[in-house]
């Protein structure tokens, strides 16, 4: 069978392993069933059919942190939950990701001052995208995914983890 | 049928059991009487089994800080005679201790709430700590006298 030049070009990329690595986590990412409160919601609303978060490859929401890669804390975080969700994120395997959803996550939202809430998930875990909102609707999380499928694609626009 | 009024009248054995220690706040359709601790136990004997009472069901419990003292509140209901009271336990001072009542009933959760959150200390209750603030959580968040930690503090 003889291939011309012009159609190897539209067939094949020529890349480096890491960068490869790196578009197939993008487009695949599986993140942990895992919602605190009222975001939780609009969360669900995006991996159902109206919203289908699936489009992009991210709807294998997994029940297992053993299985997850990107922790979604979607709601508001106590002190009293903070330790549970650490050992979640502490038994994801690398690399993982962290997106804080809506004003709770953010900064504790309304509960800033509160005795019992933590103000803002980066209290306890290295966030990676911040999503504002209150909540943020489904487009909103679906647009904190790509920009997370950016930031996995092209790693030199944000610190890694093991930097700090 | 309707649920059946505990009026003056049909409070009055229960004055006459406890002729000292019990006061009656209101009767009709909301009756309810303020006891002091140590006459708790008595009283919450005779309202779960005493024929004209037969309040099986704790429908709720809670306290309140008013500053000087701290009032121990339970919402009492018998399905059997339709009928419900409030019994109010007085205590005074800082540091509540009420006897706990989850001899009659299952109050285990609510009594480690009230002691979570307002510092009132059940004897006899068996398990009593903490159920919605993190065990090394220091203080009482819903007592009047109670401080946030400002933003800057708690980092």
């Amino acid at each position: 069978m003889e291939v011309n030049n012009q159609e190897l070009e539209k067939n094949f990329i020529t890349t480096t392993v890491d960068k490869f690595l790196n578009i197939a986590r993008s487009n695949s990412i599986w993140p942990l069933s895992c919602g605190l409160a009222c975001c939780s919601m609009e969360m669900m609303a995006a991996a159902a059919a109206r919203f289908d978060l699936s489009r992009f490859g991210y709807e294998v929401f997994r029940a297992s942190p053993r299985q997850s890669d990107l922790l979604i804390v979607a709601g508001t975080l106590t002190w009293k939950m903070a330790g549970p969700l650490k050992r979640l994120y502490d038994q994801m395997p690398e690399p993982k990701y962290v997106i804080a959803m809506g004003s709770c996550a953010n900064s504790g939202g309304p509960f800033a001052d509160s005795y019992s809430v933590v103000p803002g998930v980066s209290e306890i875990l290295p966030v990676d995208v911040y999503i504002p909102g209150c909540p943020p609707r489904p487009e909103s999380l679906i647009q904190g995914m790509l920009e997370l499928k950016k930031k996995i694609q092209n790693p030199e626009l944000g610190r890694k983890t093991s930097d700090e | 049928m309707n649920d059946q009024w505990l009026d003056g009248e049909r409070l009055q054995p229960l004055q006459l059991k406890f002729p000292e220690q019990l006061e009656i706040a209101a009767d009709g359709a909301q009756a309810a009487v303020v006891i002091a601790p140590p006459a708790l136990p008595a009283l919450m004997e005779e309202l779960r089994y005493g024929a004209d009472w037969q309040f099986s069901m704790l429908s709720n419990l809670t306290a309140v800080d008013y500053k000087t003292y701290f009032m121990v509140v339970y919402h009492l209901y018998s399905p059997a005679l339709r009928q419900g009271i409030v019994v109010k336990c007085r205590c005074e001072g800082e540091n509540p201790i009420v006897p706990s009542v989850t001899h009659w009933w299952p109050a285990e959760f609510q009594e480690r709430e009230v002691y979570d959150l307002l510092g009132v200390f059940f004897t006899g209750h068996g398990d009593l700590r903490r159920i919605l603030m993190p065990d090394d959580y220091s203080g009482h968040p819903l007592r009047k006298d109670f401080q946030a930690p400002a933003r800057a503090e708690k980092r």
